[in-house]
């Protein structure tokens, strides 16, 4: 069931790194309709597992690499549901392949939640960063960033405007060190 | 070492898909690369997906997807072994996944067949160990094509996730595959002949 409402900002960070709390993110997704968390988390990301595996509108399902979940997700959107991809930004490049044939060739507009490794290390030179939003660029690919809790509900208002645009999006979350 | 594909005992492509086509009933059936060349010869359904173009090795990802979208029907995956060794991560997501509504079918010709006959760099390679040391929960191998007509109904209805690998021939020159319609208007006939589809009853289409 899509209960979709406006659900205010975290009021707490979900811990060292962690700008959004995994019970906040679950609920979110579950009031969006989402209905399977494709994933393959970080160290951020993975706090999260806890709250996804406790929800009881959303499946949690495990890949070895980043690639399989987008192809995961595309077998989950032509039978029917609303999958999310979960992956940190370095997964996203290693899964270019999978993402360019599922959102370009199969045109699924797959909405995915980027771990944006790097983001919030001042001086930062991990090369996870440097590329991160240029391939997204490259790509064509409708992203937003979060890069505080209380920029949380851009999480919503993405998903939903992608959503209602028929379009792929991306939800990138900044991190320190991933 | 690796053994030459060439020098295999091996069954005939086609009679081996013709094995899976006279017990197919109203299971989701994907292709890719040379399977969608040749399971349109054997058999045509409207619940057959033929995911070309594909990022190759990630058929067997695609079907998880919808096995686990359509828990109430099962799910077919006609896999080439190079594209299994692009992704042998999937065995193990499979398993993880618990899709007991799955079947993944690996045509093992031991070459790259749709880029001309390289082979591949598996020679003795056995998928079935690995998808058994994985965690299928049923697992299977043949090279023999009397063997496989005898066993294939009891492993199709045996529990999933199933693996099945079958020792093909290459099929020789015509190994081009056909240019698709377009993936739109495929995407479209499926989702519709998936709704309209009857959903079958348990132990039904095993």
């Amino acid at each position: 069931m899509t209960h979709d409402p406006q659900r205010p900002a975290p009021s707490a960070c979900g811990g060292p790194g962690v700008l959004l709390p995994g019970p906040w993110v679950a609920a979110t997704l579950a009031d969006l309709g989402v209905t399977h968390v494709v994933w393959l988390p970080d160290s951020a990301l993975g706090t999260w597992e806890g709250a996804f595996e406790q929800s009881d509108r959303l499946r949690l399902v495990r890949v070895c690499r980043e690639g399989e979940a987008w192809a995961i997700a595309a077998g989950l959107h032509l039978g029917g549901r609303q999958p999310v991809v979960v992956i940190q930004n370095t997964g996203l490049f290693e899964s270019g392949d999978a993402l360019r044939n599922v959102l370009f060739d199969l045109r699924l507009p797959l909405f995915s939640i980027v771990g944006y490794r790097g983001y919030l290390v001042e001086g930062s030179t991990d090369t996870a960063r440097q590329f991160t939003e240029p391939v997204l660029s490259a790509w064509g690919l409708d992203y937003v960033l979060i890069a505080s809790p209380d920029e949380g509900p851009r999480l919503a208002e993405h998903y939903r405007a992608c959503r209602a645009a028929g379009r792929p999006g991306v939800v990138l979350l900044a991190e320190g060190r991933g | 070492m690796a053994t030459n594909p060439r020098s295999r005992r091996a069954m005939p492509l086609a009679a081996a898909l013709e094995v899976l086509a006279a017990r197919r009933r109203n299971e989701i059936v994907v292709t890719t690369m040379g399977s969608a060349r040749e399971w349109p010869r054997c058999s045509k359904h409207a619940l057959d997906f033929h995911y070309l173009p594909s990022a190759m090795g990630h058929a067997p990802m695609l079907g998880l997807g919808l096995a686990l979208a359509r828990g109430e029907r099962d799910v077919i995956v006609l896999n080439g072994d190079g594209c299994m060794l692009m992704s042998l991560g999937c065995l193990v997501t499979v398993v993880a996944s618990a899709a007991a509504n799955y079947t993944l079918v690996v045509l093992d010709n031991g070459i790259y067949e749709v880029t001309g006959g390289q082979a591949t760099p598996a020679g003795a390679t056995d998928f079935a160990a690995m998808a058994r040391a994985a965690g299928f929960a049923t697992v299977a191998a043949f090279d023999d094509l009397a063997r496989w007509q005898s066993s294939a109904a009891g492993i199709l209805a045996a529990p999933g996730p199933r693996f099945i690998s079958l020792r093909v021939e290459p099929v020789g020159d015509d190994y081009q595959l056909p240019a698709p319609r377009p993936m739109s208007q495929r995407i479209a006939e499926f989702r519709q002949a998936l709704a309209q589809a009857p959903t079958p009853l348990p132990n039904q289409d095993g």
